[in-house]
């Protein structure tokens, strides 16, 4: 089958669907491919790139009457008339927000895929375009902030005096908020961040940044009602992104809820209160933003003097790169559906990815899918924030939690040596002590080691020989045969676990 | 310097001896030399036991039960130790725990007969001055019922290591209330003791314990076999310190310290390696958790034939083997070594990815590889190997399942969500060699398998990797 790789007509897009790269791949598919000439010039895929790759550069028309067509935006009234019925059409196309484009591929009789509704569990992220995007719109979004931004991000000493590192708060920790942090981070700046979800701290601090935790005076209600966030909750939740915001210099901001309008997270109060020269990228700008007084596509200044951008092209500005890993989503997604790789396309309607991302299959309407099992999806990867639930994780031993049980358990060991008698005192100090020792020597011990520790130890705890040998002295016969028993039972293990061990140490050999 | 004095010395060096040997086993550089510092630290406590109970004055009857006592004694288990398969060794392991736990019980009663027996007796009289009598009861009691719980618990992980019980997990109803009431019942029977010690009542102690010890293991499952072993490994110290607190020994409270707190440093990091709390493991199996419903679709597992495998591996240029406790259920070690060394000798890189809970005992993927004659420097544990996986070609997974499951980092509902695992699925293709599609010990459904990059090898694990060879060629 052929597959056709159009220019983009949306104005401004940079982007293509295709590289000479995933070009060749999909031919190794078994599909032949043709470029519409200057599809890959914003995205520094020249014409060249892809004859050099022998990779056959067409006209639109050639484009147009291939199988398969596969772009990056949604295709228009006008390109979906170029279609020939029957073709599939693979773009990105938000079906659930676009009901008339749903309605025009049907009446275009077209088999559509959405790139963007591919189902969220694990088996399809290697087709996740939304993912790949965001992760690319992080990185950007704190270039364009280094670059609005009139100071340096790395903290320095120099000749000339002190340069102070430049201070990133991220909110949202999906995978462009993690992308941001990540960036942010490499470039010497001390990063911040924050998501309602709790569990998302061991991510962030993975990433290089400090998880900012809210905190509540009250207990936070643990009936497993709490779906919504009580008012206090609230408080001191928007306390926190003011207090944060001023204290920034850079303010990514990334919270979506799906289906809904972005959360307003940062007040144009907090915006005033923030430092002149400071700047703030609203990655939510498409969905109405986070912060107050974002302009969709548009560099805003504020009266004191704070940038910010609500571009929503972010990931467009990085077109080499966001074209490469769009591209290569979509030979994931057709290496899914050329199980032969012979370059026949098939579609199996009981697979739930592929099920998933189809709007319209030979001109009948196949959207909205049926909800994916939910066992199997794990939670969206997308970056969420505002109202939501408020969920405490097990207790993490804090500093002082740490001191108080060692003092506890001093003081413990204190009573209990106390009260002891005296004649059981140096015994009581002998045995805490050993077993300090016993801790710190077998921490070091190496994993590989584990079992013949174990046989050491089991040598060793047959020391209770010891305690039968001097037991079979005593002048009792009673005792006497029961100590020889436990003798006996001792010797197996001190004569056992040794040669064992030194059996076993003996295999361990180097290459 | 009398003979009493020259023995407390020799038990003062033999502890230090046995830290010494327990440090060298932290590097396989020092291992045998740590081996042989534990072997010297025995031999001068027991000649230095044996001179003390001499010179105290010993008949003719007890020198020679003590000599047939140690003479049988040692041929046994150096016999054990010379026969003893690799994948044997967790039963070995059970086994021994067992036996120092019974030798603690036979110590504990033989406290009690010397003593509180003979209330009239000279120790009894010794102790009754230094108002210590009460504290030997204690210790008396505390140390038999720690030996019985070691005693039978021991002897129930080694049926169900050696597969002579079945290895699933006893539920009995309300079986934390048990575990729980027996402890209550200990500690209102010690009370009693002290104040009155009476033979009925350490009979009781003694039969409460080893109920104890049976059903605490008993109502674990096999998978949870790496904690319930160094468990029991802890409870075999902590018992040889209980009779030292009895003799007054110093070296058995050292020993006794140590082993106890390297068992329970053990089972910690088991349980850590499980994501799981050292409660909710002796408390028993996964079998409590509902596990998810099994309509999931996964979709469709694809299969490999051996030689498709083979030509897989000829091709790569690195492999990572993971095995588990399947492996030694097959006996596979010895071909997956003979497999190792033919590719390495074709020039590619093969290293081994361990699991820190693969196997029934910590460290036993570790012992039987090494049993194999692999070089223990390509045997890595999970995190030096984990991010490696993107840039290996082929990975082989032998009889694992559990630890190579990625629901357990990408789906936070499933049981065992959170639990460090090999990511295995990063690999370019991955060669699972499996019975059937059977779950794993957790019974959560393996997303692994139905992966892309992810083929099937259907079988016995030895045969198949045989197989791989002969068409290696």
């Amino acid at each position: 089958m052929l597959i056709g790789i159009p220019r983009e007509t949306r104005p401004g897009e940079t982007l293509v669907a295709a590289t000479a790269k995933t070009a060749t791949q999909l031919t190794q598919l078994g599909y032949d491919v043709v470029v519409e000439s200057g599809a890959g010039d914003a995205a520094d895929q020249a014409d060249s790139a892809f004859t050099d790759a022998d990779i056959r550069v067409g006209s639109a028309d050639d484009v147009w009457a291939a199988d398969v067509v596969v772009k990056v935006n949604a295709p228009t009234q006008e390109e979906l008339g170029r279609l020939r019925p029957g073709a599939t059409i693979i773009s990105m196309m938000a079906p659930m927000r676009s009901p008339e484009l749903v309605e025009q591929l049907s009446q275009a009789g077209v088999t559509a895929l959405a790139m963007d509704a591919v189902p969220r569990i694990s088996r399809a992220q290697s087709m996740d375009v939304l993912s790949s995007m965001a992760n690319v719109a992080g990185y950007r979004a704190v270039v364009e902030s280094a670059h609005e931004f009139g100071r340096m991000f790395t903290g320095q000493v120099t000749a000339a005096g002190k340069i102070n590192p430049a201070r990133v708060f991220v909110v949202g920790a999906g995978v462009a908020g993690l992308a941001a942090i990540g960036a942010a981070s490499a470039m010497g700046a001390i990063v911040r961040a924050f998501d309602v979800r709790p569990e998302v701290a061991e991510q962030v601090e993975s990433m290089g940044a400090q998880f900012v935790e809210v905190e509540l005076e009250s207990e936070v209600s643990s009936d497993g009602y709490a779906k919504e966030m009580t008012e206090e909750q609230q408080q001191a939740t928007a306390a926190m992104y003011d207090e944060e915001a001023r204290a920034a210099d850079i303010v990514i901001t990334t919270a979506l809820i799906p289906g809904r309008p972005a959360p307003k997270l940062i007040t144009a109060e907090t915006v005033a209160g923030m430092r002149g020269g400071s700047v703030i990228v609203d990655m939510a700008a498409a969905n109405g933003g986070n912060v107050e007084g974002t302009e969709t596509d548009q560099r805003v200044v504020t009266d004191n003097g704070v940038t910010i951008l609500g571009y929503t092209d972010l990931a467009g500005r990085l077109a080499a790169q966001t074209s490469q890993l769009y591209g290569t989503n979509v030979v994931n997604l057709l290496k899914l559906l050329t199980p032969e790789k012979d370059g026949q396309l098939t579609l199996d309607m009981d697979d739930v990815v592929q099920r998933g991302m189809t709007v319209t299959k030979d001109g009948e309407v196949m959207w909205p899918p049926p909800a994916v099992q939910v066992s199997a999806a794990p939670k969206p990867v997308a970056a969420k924030a505002g109202p939501a639930e408020e969920e405490k994780k097990g207790p993490r031993l804090t500093e002082r939690g740490r001191l108080s049980l060692v003092g506890a358990l001093a003081l413990l060991l204190f009573l209990l040596i106390a009260l002891a008698p005296a004649g059981l005192q140096l015994n009581l100090t002998v045995f805490a002590l050993a077993i300090v020792i016993g801790y710190y020597v077998i921490g070091h011990v190496h994993h590989a080691l584990h079992t013949p520790l174990m046989s050491v130890t089991n040598a060793i705890s047959g020391i209770i020989v010891v305690g039968a040998l001097v037991q079979l002295g005593f002048d009792n016969t009673a005792i006497t045969i029961l100590a020889a028993f436990a003798t006996l039972l001792a010797s197996i293990n001190v004569f056992g676990g040794f040669a064992v061990t030194r059996r076993m140490l003996g295999m361990f050999s180097r290459s | 310097m009398s003979i009493a004095t020259a023995s407390y010395a020799a038990y003062v060096v033999a502890a230090l001896l046995f830290i010494l040997a327990l440090a060298g086993l932290s590097k396989h550089e020092t291992a045998r030399a740590g081996n042989s510092f534990g072997i010297l630290g025995m031999a001068i406590a027991l000649v230095a036991t044996v001179t003390k109970v001499v010179d105290d004055g010993l008949d003719a009857l007890p020198v020679v039960l003590l000599i047939g006592a140690v003479i049988v004694g040692a041929a046994v288990g150096l016999w054990r130790a010379r026969v003893v398969e690799m994948t044997g060794m967790p039963e070995l392991i059970a086994l021994l725990h067992s036996f120092v736990g019974l030798a603690a019980v036979l110590v504990g009663w033989n406290g009690y007969l010397h003593t509180e027996h003979e209330p009239h007796g000279l120790e009894a009289r010794r102790l009754a001055v230094e108002d210590l009598l009460g504290v030997h009861s204690a210790e008396v009691f505390i140390g038999v019922f720690i030996g019985a719980v070691t005693f039978t618990g021991s002897i129930v992980a080694f049926l169900k290591l050696s597969a002579r019980i079945s290895s699933k997990p006893m539920m009995l109803p309300g079986k934390n209330f048990l575990n729980v009431g027996a402890l209550v019942v200990f500690l209102a029977l010690t009370v009693w003791f002290v104040a009155d010690p009476q033979l009925w009542l350490l009979v009781a102690v003694t039969a409460i314990a080893l109920l104890l010890g049976w059903h605490l293991v008993a109502s674990i499952g096999g998978g949870d076999m790496p904690v319930v072993v160094s468990m029991l490994n802890s409870y075999s110290g902590w018992a040889a310190a209980a009779s030292g607190f009895l003799l007054d020994n110093p070296l058995l409270i050292i020993t006794g310290a140590l082993v106890g707190s390297s068992g329970a440093y053990l089972s910690y990091i088991m349980c850590k390696a499980m994501n799981r709390s050292f409660i909710s493991v002796i408390a028993g199996g996964f079998g409590i958790e509902a596990g998810p419903a099994d309509d999931t679709d996964y979709g469709e597992h694809r299969e490999i034939k051996a030689d498709e495998a083979a030509e897989l591996l000829a091709d790569a240029s690195s492999v990572i083997i993971t095995p588990g406790y399947g492996m030694a259920v097959a006996q596979a070690q010895y071909p997956v070594a003979d497999l190792t060394a033919k590719l390495r000798a074709k020039g590619v890189e093969v290293r081994f990815g361990i699991h820190p809970v693969a196997g029934r005992l910590p460290g036993h993927m570790n012992v039987l590889l090494a049993e194999a004659k692999v070089p223990y420097d390509i045997v890595l544990e999970m995190d030096e190997i984990n991010d490696d996986f993107p840039d290996t070609d082929v990975v082989l997974v032998i009889g694992a399942n559990d630890t190579v499951n990625p629901a357990a980092a990408e789906d936070p509902g499933s049981p065992i969500a959170g639990m460090p695992v090999l990511e295995v699925w990063n690999a370019k293709d991955v060669i699972v060699f499996k019975r059937s599609m059977a779950t794993g010990y957790a019974g959560v459904q393996n997303p692994l398998f139905f992966r892309e990059n992810t083929r099937m090898l259907f079988g016995d694990a030895k045969e198949r990797v045989e197989d791989i060879l002969r068409d290696l060629g």
